[in-house]
């Protein structure tokens, strides 16, 4: 996984309540086998007048003029500004993987869905938890001057405005240090083999129906 | 010291490991798999050289993109006409087979929704850690078992270690108090559940349902219950054991054997919040309240009894709500419109992990019975959870009494709740939907969903438009 650090980038408005991952990637999207590829994608109905398709060319493909990552100051956006509840409903990993494959680094809103929160520590996405005032004030600052970055230092767990305000967030120690360091998770739980299978011997007499084959 | 919630006891009994930031390692006993949020996983693991940690702890079968008509169905896999799909289902066969993992496929009779085919299976039973790569695991929580849906990486993670890094939720208990009315299901239930604590009020919680009306529950409406826990916000929702429990797990395929059977439930009984268990959260509703539910909008929490009036935009004193009512009002086209009935349908749906067991569809046969769908409706469709479940239908007689009202009998699958297969809405088309999901887009591009119950899907279907199931038939 790509570590994250310090990220400086420009932040783009999403002013929507209960963004779901539907919205984020539709399902059609989700035929895929891959991980990668899916940022042409990201926000698909919102952001273009036709339905798209999947292994489509996106070029030339009619834009919603009213939807804010298509505006021409918010080109190049890596920081999304959401609000509450963002990324609800279905648990699909295609969701963070669009956003990083278009270049979002960090997503700050109020508030977040419990499995699209802990999807986005997986792929090197920092989700970011605000107070709703404070996400308020980000939203008129980034609508009011064009071309506004936000940097983003997960290890001092601020979010620093161009006129140097900060913000700080709170992030768990141990998601933290594997999205700092880009570790894999699985390989950090492999090195407690021994506990699995200490804990497995002790539950096989407790409970010895949870460990029977299911053949077909 | 307070009493342990049924929570309380299903994580402590699943720990592995403690870390000192409050997150923790916890052990899953079975892993459901499905051909959309595994491939990349199983990919992952070729890639770093990994094997399953425990294969017997895994169980497959495709549903999100199987397609649904006979003539599809007929050579499994192979038949399918959409290229893409075609290659997802096959890589989850192949991977089954390469990785050693017991998967029902196309071909196979216990085919179906994950989360109809484990329960249906006895492979889901309480006391267990269930995860899958679907926000709908929460289903399996009626049997007292800690459910919850997964990203990719986490199946990845569970196939490779058996566990999950998780960190313990808060414990919201719901209770119904009282007996629900005639007509009044599960599916109401949950509905109005979500439209009191939002969408996002259970977040970060697991939310255990409880009381009367909840215990007097099938198991069928219990998995209905929990399946939606996931749309108020809850990853995880859960019901006491009870002997309703016990005895839908008897006898089936995977429940445990003969000689470990009264062991088995004698730990069972164990699995209930103890009396003085103290909740973080609590909330109350009277069953008697609750009418039969329609949703309005674009969110689950969108949703009022089915005479009321459509609330508006403009009441809203909330910013953010008011934008959020006026874009749904926009989308779903109700400009002119006072009250649900006032909204033409085109399409009904009868299926979906939330209600296409065989209780939903005795509930819906019992409503069209000696009925026609209205000339209106475009298409209306009743798909099986399982190939279980249909075969039972059809010994019962309730393909018959569809077809005969008019509506199309299909083969099992997930269908036209999320539409990755041929089964979707046009455009600006409104469906009534037994599914869980109204988000726009979700049954199709410019679909309009509007969720109920199984028996007013069927109303829906026989008037061409939403009335209280209890004005066409008596319960």
């Amino acid at each position: 996984m790509r570590p994250f650090t310090v990220h400086t980038g420009v932040a783009a408005p999403l002013d929507l309540a209960n963004v779901d991952t539907d919205m984020i990637i539709p399902k059609q999207f989700l035929k895929s086998i891959k991980r990668t590829g899916f940022g042409k994608n990201l926000f698909d109905e919102l952001r273009y007048e036709d339905e798209g398709q999947p292994d489509q060319d996106c070029e030339g493909r009619p834009l919603r003029e009213d939807f804010v990552l298509n505006q021409t100051r918010y080109q190049g956006t890596s920081v999304l500004l959401a609000r509450n509840n963002f990324g609800c409903g279905s648990s699909r990993e295609h969701a963070p993987w669009a956003l990083d494959d278009y270049g979002i680094r960090a997503v700050i809103a109020p508030s977040f869905a419990d499995i699209f929160f802990n999807n986005c520590f997986k792929n090197g996405l920092l989700p970011i938890v605000l107070d709703e005032e404070e996400v308020d004030e980000l939203f008129k600052a980034v609508e009011s001057t064009e071309g506004y970055e936000l940097t983003v230092d997960l290890d001092a767990q601020i979010v620093k405005t161009p006129e140097g305000k900060e913000y700080s967030f709170l992030v768990d120690s141990f998601r933290k240090h594997c999205l700092l360091n880009g570790l894999d998770d699985i390989g950090l739980t492999l090195q407690e083999a021994d506990s699995i299978k200490a804990y497995e011997e002790k539950r096989i007499q407790q409970a010895p129906w949870l460990f029977a084959e299911r053949t077909l | 010291m307070a009493g342990k919630t049924l929570y309380d006891k299903l994580w402590n009994s699943h720990l592995v490991q403690q870390r000192n930031d409050g997150s923790a390692l916890i052990y899953i006993d079975l892993q459901l798999l499905h051909e959309v949020t595994s491939p990349q996983a199983f990919e992952g693991l070729r890639l770093a050289g990994r094997k399953p940690w425990r294969t017997s702890a895994s169980l497959a079968t495709p549903d999100h993109n199987v397609p649904t008509t006979a003539e599809e169905r007929k050579s499994g896999v192979n038949g399918i006409e959409d290229p893409v799909s075609k290659i997802q289902v096959t890589t989850l066969d192949e991977n089954c087979d390469e990785f050693g993992i017991t998967e029902f496929n196309m071909m196979d009779v216990r085919q179906g929704i994950v989360h109809v085919v484990g329960p249906e299976q006895g492979a889901t039973l309480p006391g267990m850690t269930v995860v899958c790569g679907d926000s709908h695991t929460s289903t399996h929580g009626a049997f007292g078992a800690l459910a919850h849906g997964i990203g990719t990486s986490e199946v990845e993670h569970v196939l490779a270690t058996q566990c999950l890094v998780a960190k313990k939720m808060r414990n919201m208990l719901v209770r119904v108090d009282g007996q629900l009315s005639p007509w009044v299901t599960a599916k109401d239930v949950v509905l109005a559940i979500i439209g009191k604590i939002g969408t996002a009020g259970g977040t970060g919680f697991a939310i255990e349902f409880g009381g009367e009306a909840i215990q007097s529950l099938s198991m069928e409406g219990r998995m209905t219950v929990c399946n939606m826990a996931i749309e108020a916000g809850a990853r995880v929702g859960l019901i006491a054991v009870d002997d309703t429990t016990i005895d839908y797990v008897k006898g089936r395929p995977y429940a445990p054997k003969p000689e470990q059977w009264d062991m088995a439930v004698e730990s069972w009984k164990e699995l209930v919040s103890d009396d003085d268990a103290e909740f973080d959260e609590v909330v109350v509703l009277q069953a008697k309240d609750i009418k039969p539910q329609v949703t309005w909008g674009t969110s689950p929490e969108m949703v009022i009894p089915v005479d009321d009036f459509i609330p508006k935009p403009e009441d809203q004193q909330d910013p953010v709500q008011r934008e959020g009512y006026a874009r749904a009002w926009k989308y779903m086209g109700l400009e002119g419109k006072e009250k649900l009935s006032d909204i033409t349908l085109d399409k009904v749906f009868i299926g979906s992990c939330t209600n296409s067991r065989i209780e939903d569809l005795r509930a819906a046969a019992d409503v069209v019975k000696g009925r026609k769908v209205a000339n209106t409706i475009k298409e209306a469709i009743v798909v099986p959870g399982s190939g279980l479940v249909k075969a039972q239908a059809e010994d019962e007689g309730l393909d018959k009494i569809f077809t005969e009202a008019g509506l199309q009998w299909r083969e099992p699958g997930c269908s036209m709740c999320l539409a990755m297969n041929a089964d979707k809405l046009g455009a600006g088309e409104h469906c009534a939907s037994t599914s869980n999901r109204n988000f726009e887009g979700r049954q199709g591009f410019g679909g309009r969903t509007h969720l109920v119950s199984p028996a007013m899907a069927a109303a829906a279907a026989i008037a061409g438009h939403f009335i209280d199931v209890n004005e066409l038939v008596k319960h």
